[in-house]
Formats: C-alpha cells, sequence, structure tokens
C-alpha cells in the first residue's frame, strides 16, 4: 500500500480508501473520524482505536492509518529540507569521496606514514580531471585515517594520564577540544599562507584537514612506544615518526604546491619557486613541531 | 595547553579586530602609500605585500558591521557575566 506523499491538505483523499480498508466500526459517522481526529476528542467510535485493539488491528485502524500517513510524510519534507540545507554548510557528496577506503588502503597508507622512504611514485592519479578515490591510489588523501587517528589519540591519551593517576573524565573533553583549536588553527595558518603566496593548487580545505590530520598517527605511536618503554622509548620513536611525517609532508605537498617547476625533479632558481619551496618547508616543520606539543606532557 | 572552543573564537575575534581597526589600518595607510602604482597587480604576480594589502582591504570592508555587532554583544555579555 503506497501513501500519497503530499501534505496534510490532501489528506481528505484518503478518507475514500480509509473507508474501503478500515473495519466495521467506522461505516457509521466516516466525516467525524476526521472531525475528532482534528479538534482532538474521541468521541467516535474510532476513537478507542488504539487503547481498545492492543496490538493485532493496528494497521487496520483508520485514525493510525492516518497518522502514519501524515507522519511518514512530515518525516520525508523534514529530511529532504534538511538534506538540502545542510549540503550547502557541509558538503556531504565530497565528503564522501574521502572515506572511500578499504583495508589495503589504509594498511599501505599507515606504512607509508611510518616509513615513507622506499615509495617511488607520490603522484596523485586522476580520471577525468577528478582523482581517483582513494580506494584505488595510495597517495589520495582520505579523512578516515586521520578521523581514527584522532579519536584513538584521545583515548591514548587517557589510557596515558591514567597510569599517572591523573585521570578524570573531563581531562578526555580538554584533550579533544585542545588537540581540535590545534589542527585549526594550523589549517586555517596554512589556507591564509597559501592565499598570501598565491599558489595555484587544486588543494581543498578538506585535502588540507586531511593532511594535517595524518601527524596523529606518529603521536599515537610515540606515546604507545612511551607507555611501553619510558621516556627513551618516547623520544626515540617520536624522533622517527617525526622525520617520517617531515619527508611525508614534503613528497606530498611538493607535487601539489610546486607543481610547475619541481615535478620533475629540476629546482628551479626563481623568487616564486624559492618561496613556495620555504612555504612547503614551513608546514612540513611544522608537523613535528605540533607533535611534539600535543603529547610531551603525557609521558613522565 | 588546555586550550577550549571558546578562546579560539575569542581569539578569532580579537585577530578580526585589530586588522580591520587597529594597528594594521595604519599599516594599510603606509603600505598604499607606498604602493600606489602598483597594487593593480597586473600580470600573475602580485607578490605577498600586493595580497597582504588586499586582503586587510577587503577584511576592513566586509567586517566592518558584522564586527561593531560582535564586539556590543560581547561586551554585553562581560558586563554581566564577568
Amino acid at each position: 500500500m503506497e501513501y500519497p506523499d503530499q501534505s496534510g491538505f490532501r489528506q481528505r483523499k484518503l478518507q475514500p480508501r480509509v473507508r474501503m480498508r478500515g473495519t466495521g466500526t467506522d461505516s457509521g459517522e466516516p466525516g467525524q473520524l476526521f472531525d475528532d481526529t482534528s479538534a482532538g476528542q474521541n468521541s467516535g467510535p474510532g476513537g478507542k482505536g488504539p487503547a481498545v485493539y492492543p496490538g493485532q488491528n493496528l494497521l487496520s485502524d483508520p485514525m493510525s492509518n492516518l497518522a502514519m500517513a501524515y507522519g511518514s510524510s512530515l518525516a520525508s519534507h523534514g529530511k529532504e529540507m534538511m538534506d538540502k540545507n545542510l549540503d550547502r554548510f557541509i558538503p556531504i557528496s565530497k565528503l564522501k569521496y574521502y572515506f572511500a577506503v578499504d583495508t589495503v588502503y589504509v594498511g599501505k597508507k599507515l606504512g607509508l606514514l611510518v616509513f615513507p622512504y622506499m615509495h617511488e611514485n607520490w603522484e596523485v592519479r586522476y580520471q577525468q580531471d577528478t582523482p581517483v578515490a582513494p580506494r584505488f591510489d595510495v597517495n589520495a588523501p582520505d579523512l578516515y585515517i586521520p578521523a581514527m587517528a584522532f579519536i584513538t589519540y584521545i583515548l591514548v591519551a587517557g589510557l596515558a594520564l591514567g597510569t599517572q593517576n591523573r585521570f578524570s573524565p573531563e581531562i578526555l573533553g580538554m584533550q579533544a577540544s585542545s588537540a581540535l583549536v590545534w589542527l585549526i588553527i594550523e589549517v586555517l595558518a596554512v589556507l591564509l599562507s597559501l592565499y598570501l603566496v598565491t599558489v595555484n593548487t587544486d588543494l581543498t580545505t578538506i585535502d588540507l584537514v586531511a593532511i594535517s590530520g595524518y601527524k596523529y598517527v606518529g603521536m599515537i605511536v610515540g606515546v604507545l612506544v612511551g607507555l611501553l618503554f619510558g621516556r627513551t622509548g618516547y623520544y626515540l620513536s617520536l624522533l622517527w615518526c617525526c622525520a617520517s611525517i617531515f619527508v611525508f609532508m614534503i613528497r606530498t605537498l611538493r607535487l601539489k604546491i610546486l607543481s610547475e617547476a619541481a615535478a620533475e625533479g629540476v629546482l628551479v632558481r626563481g623568487a616564486k619557486n624559492q618561496l613556495r619551496m620555504y612555504l612547503t618547508m614551513a608546514i612540513a616543520a611544522a608537523q613535528p613541531i605540533f607533535m611534539y606539543w600535543l603529547t610531551f606532557h603525557l609521558i613522565r | 595547553m588546555a586550550f577550549t572552543l571558546y578562546s579560539l573564537i575569542q581569539t578569532a575575534i580579537l585577530c578580526t579586530n585589530a586588522i580591520a581597526s587597529g594597528v594594521c589600518a595604519c599599516l594599510y595607510n603606509w603600505g598604499f602609500v607606498l604602493f600606489q602604482g602598483n597594487i593593480g597587480g597586473f600580470g600573475d604576480e602580485p607578490g605577498i605585500k600586493a595580497q597582504l594589502l588586499n586582503l586587510i582591504r577587503s577584511v576592513r570592508t566586509v567586517m566592518r558591521v558584522p564586527l561593531i555587532i560582535v564586539n556590543t554583544v560581547c561586551i554585553v555579555l562581560l558586563l554581566l557575566f564577568g
């Protein structure tokens, strides 16, 4: 049975259908049913509907049919409106691209974040002007790993604080908002510097969020090793992860920011390219600083 | 360091205030005088100074009125709630 997908005005057209499908109780006063429903009185025979028929005749009761039809039309209306408005602020369809990952990609990317020295080809493959989904290309940025790494970082921070008896539930919230604020500041700073240097790149804001979120993986590794092996282990693993993130950033951003000159591997000596190289190095150097800043208070 | 989202909002308001009406206003005037002929930025190389001046000018134009409103709200809230 399909309900008409319209507003409450056309509910009256349901009346003949309701009448045909209804039980014998409403044959006497069909018009009264609608009046009763709108006025809120239940003097008609349909008034005892949901109470008298406990469960088995709920679907055949005309008043609850009406309620279900109205409710479903309201729900689909609301969903349409919400989708339309939400899509204006958060581009949901674009976000879906960043979560199109699979296990093989995640494994390869995590390996790349910790050991980027053997990877040869860092270019993102394109397919008719749009980048290929991360599932098919290990160089494409995604949001799955940063999101998971962020949440894991907060949990690991709680764990680390708990082993030092410094834990309380508010600390988790403070760590989360602190890390989020630093991420926002970093993304805004990178956006501002990209605007000032007038780089014509196809790096979107979400790309920058994704790329800035990759450092949480290194932070988690550092803190976990620090929990197991003390301060020495923490410093050694953090040093390794900082170096790998530095190389990873430079190799990823070089192709995007310095695309005309350095893609072939030749460093052109112009003022413009020099500025862009400095910018890439600054962004890459900010990552280890943030990694140390956000984790050193967790290890004691 | 304990940052909250509220402190981020405060920072943003203070920074925008600075750009729209503070020290950067003098910098903008000074830079504008020095850069009289070149602010148009013909060609593909506006340069950092021209970009910065463009940014400051556009922030001042766009954010003047909303900033007045937001500052008033902040002052009232701080007076009421400390």
